[in-house]
């Protein structure tokens, strides 16, 4: 189960077990998505599966997620998302009336996106053997010249910036699924975020690396991009946008919102000179309009995460194993 | 935030550390017994911003942690009976036992299911009147009480495919048996707030007045620990050993009468064994004669378990306050979070995990010598 979890296991899944049995070089690269060039075009090419309990939940469907996730997949190497695919698995028994609500959601998510739905699949599994309806996408991008991100370009000076407020999507998702009140309904944040790094692209081309930081939260995506860069990064805790209800809940379940998940957030590295520029430009869309800088790239602590506590003193802000897990007091 | 921010902020606390920087003349070991607490000081890096002569010492109070191996050995065994689904709090569930956790049970095939509350385990049974539904009821006086509650909601209902594995602990005894040990270095307690909040305060004056040491009951947020260290040194320093409350907005005198009566119905005051420490008298509960059918172990008379602990794990002595997680030479190297030896290194709330997630940038050297 913990391999599912989007953290360290995760990795070492990927890079110990799929990347060598594949032996890809385009692979290797393990980002969000393949960077190709096919025809002269620089294509970028990703996928993703979609599990998520229940179907439906505040602000959302699995079939938002299953454009969302592919589209800005796409999006955090700055492609322009073209075309998709969708596969869906459904489970024996799962109510036709169920599987159209979430079609017309995933069309819905799709025409928003501006991507077109290209070709698909659908299989169905005996009863017990799966959980509803799962579905996979893939999608397809055109990368513009003179775009190059990638977590490997992360630098000493850059400034991480963030599209807005963190773990609003993990606690939406816990509250409706384990049957969790925290006073106020959290509506997940779950949206295609190829509009805002496209007005971002416009202020600065050099952006170095974007990432949308959905499984294993903030602090997994900061780990995954010091370790690819070589760099250390280090934040600011108390600049962390973290909202109340979220900070609330996290601390009700004692866990942690850095590693909470996130389906319509990115965050971003950019170089110093042009980092004000970057802010108002997300500032001004309005899936940023609560961006924020929440620290920098440093030498130090080369592929570590580091935070400055609001008291003063620090702490690493480590990658996770898996799922973090409700304590018991 | 209401009732968190205001407990974090960082002028109030520069006030506190500029306070207690004030009062303190001579060096002073503290033990905060709560895990909580612990996790919080070093989470915040409270314990970096003190002054040196002040040393925190991490206690026992991480139920998790203190859980013996043989009922967590009990807890796998039962897990993987077919007819049983087996209810836990998540962080129970990579706490290694002798050879696998709960995890590894449930990836291979047992019905092991994260609960946020133990009443849902009741709803559960409730669901599977043909299946036996078990709850692993572990902590301290906080979760004591809710896990009393769901057994008396069982016998009131009678649902008889539902019995608890219970291992509680109780605190006041695992502080005065830290401080009859010979090589106890403790010369402040900060007790658990959340503990006091249920028991109240009355088993503590005894305490401090038999070992001749300050007790400050202490609550979880930055400011909450800063004030409980400076009453704690303030009274070292003057030389006086009584119980002070610093968390009132949380803890009376008398605690939650309703919660003590529910515990006194449904338990019984035990001898317990905890892990890494040993056999504490009447540091535990247990269900009471009326409730012994509810009795998981009881009902699954599980026998034949087979200790068997790390020799090179020193979780033990973490727990009591006479290492910090750095001095054991399995931190970090042989015992991760990935591969933990230990309780400590694998709750969350455990010292060694605590260390291991917030302190690995610091020279494990430095951090002993200061300690030694």
């Amino acid at each position: 189960m913990g391999h599912g979890g989007g953290g360290t296991l995760s990795a070492e899944l990927v890079e110990h077990l799929f990347a060598p049995a594949f032996g890809s070089d385009v692979l290797a690269e393990l980002g969000d998505s393949a960077h190709l060039t096919l025809g002269g075009a620089r294509l970028a090419f990703s996928t993703d599966s979609f599990v998520v309990r229940p179907l439906f939940f505040p602000g959302g469907s699995i079939g938002d997620l299953a454009v969302n996730g592919t589209v800005n997949d796409l999006a955090m190497v700055g492609a322009v998302p073209a075309y998709l695919s969708c596969g869906f698995i459904l489970e024996e028994g799962v109510e036709l009336a169920l599987v159209g609500r979430v079609a017309e959601a995933l069309g819905e998510a799709a025409r928003t996106a501006g991507v077109v739905i290209a070709t698909g699949d659908t299989k169905v599994v005996d009863a017990g053997h799966g959980d509803g309806i799962f579905i996979n996408t893939a999608g397809i991008g055109l990368i513009p010249d003179g775009i190059d991100i990638r977590p490997q370009r992360a630098a000493p000076g850059d400034v991480v910036l963030v599209s807005g407020p963190i773990g609003v999507h993990g606690v939406a998702i816990m509250s409706v699924r384990e049957g969790l009140e925290f006073g106020v309904e959290i509506q997940s944040d779950t949206a295609c975020l190829a509009g805002l790094v496209a007005d971002m692209l416009a202020v600065c081309p050099d952006i170095h690396v974007l990432r949308d930081p959905t499984r294993g939260g903030l602090a997994t995506s900061l780990n995954e991009i010091a370790a690819a860069g070589g760099v250390g990064v280090t934040l600011d805790e108390r600049s962390l946008p973290v909202p109340d209800t979220v900070a609330n809940a996290c601390a009700f379940l004692g866990l942690d919102p850095l590693y909470v998940a996130n389906e319509g957030k990115l965050v971003a590295f950019v170089p110093p000179d042009h980092a004000d520029a970057v802010l108002a430009a997300m500032r001004a869309h309005p899936l940023g309009k609560e961006a924020v800088a929440i620290g920098h790239c440093v030498e130090e602590h080369a592929g570590m995460v580091v935070a400055a506590t609001g008291l003063g003193g620090t702490r690493v802000v480590d990658m996770p194993l898996g799922e973090q897990l409700p304590r018991i007091c | 935030m209401k009732y968190l921010d205001e407990f974090s902020d960082p002028v109030l606390a520069k006030r506190l550390f500029d306070d207690i920087r004030a009062v303190t003349t001579q060096p002073w070991s503290l033990m905060e017994v709560c895990g909580g607490q612990t996790h919080s000081i070093i989470r915040h890096g409270i314990d970096q911003l003190l002054p040196e002569e002040i040393q925190l010492i991490h206690g026992p109070g991480c139920p998790v942690c203190v859980t013996p191996l043989e009922i967590i050995d009990k807890a796998l065994e039962i897990a993987s009976r077919p007819d049983v689904i087996f209810c836990s709090f998540g962080d129970m569930l990579r706490v290694p036992g002798s050879g696998r956790d709960l995890f590894k049970v449930k990836s291979e095939g047992a019905d092991v299911r994260v609960v946020y509350s133990p009443l849902d385990s009741l709803r559960i049974a409730q669901e599977n009147p043909d299946r036996q539904v078990v709850f692993f009821g572990i902590g301290f006086e906080t979760t004591a009480p809710p896990n009393a509650m769901t057994v008396y909601q069982a016998k009131k209902l009678g649902i008889s495919n539902f019995s608890l594995l219970v291992s509680h602990v109780r605190v006041p005894p695992a502080i005065d048996a830290i401080m009859n040990s010979p090589d106890c270095r403790v010369e402040a307690f900060l007790a658990a707030g959340h503990v006091c909040t249920v028991m109240g305060t009355g088993e503590y004056p005894g305490l401090a007045e038999k070992h001749r040491v300050p007790i400050v009951v202490t609550g979880f947020e930055p400011l909450d620990i800063l004030e409980g260290i400076r009453r704690a040194v303030r009274q070292l320093e003057s030389g006086q050993h009584t119980l002070e409350n610093a968390y009132p907005r949380a803890v009376q005198a008398g605690g939650s009468p309703a919660a003590q009566a529910m515990l006194a119905d449904v338990f019984e005051v035990t001898d317990r064994s905890w892990r890494g420490i040993g056999m504490i008298p009447q540091s535990g509960w247990r269900l009471s004669p009326k409730y012994r059918e509810y009795d998981a172990e009881y009902r699954f008379s599980v026998t034949g378990i087979d200790t068997e602990e790390s020799t090179v794990c020193r979780s033990g002595e973490v727990l009591q306050g006479l290492i910090k997680p750095h001095e054991c030479a399995a931190f970090g190297k042989e015992c991760t979070p990935r591969n933990p030896l230990g309780a400590t290194m694998v709750s969350s709330e455990g010292a060694c995990a605590a260390y291991y997630l917030y302190r690995r940038l610091e020279a494990p050297n430095k951090e002993a010598s200061s300690v030694g």
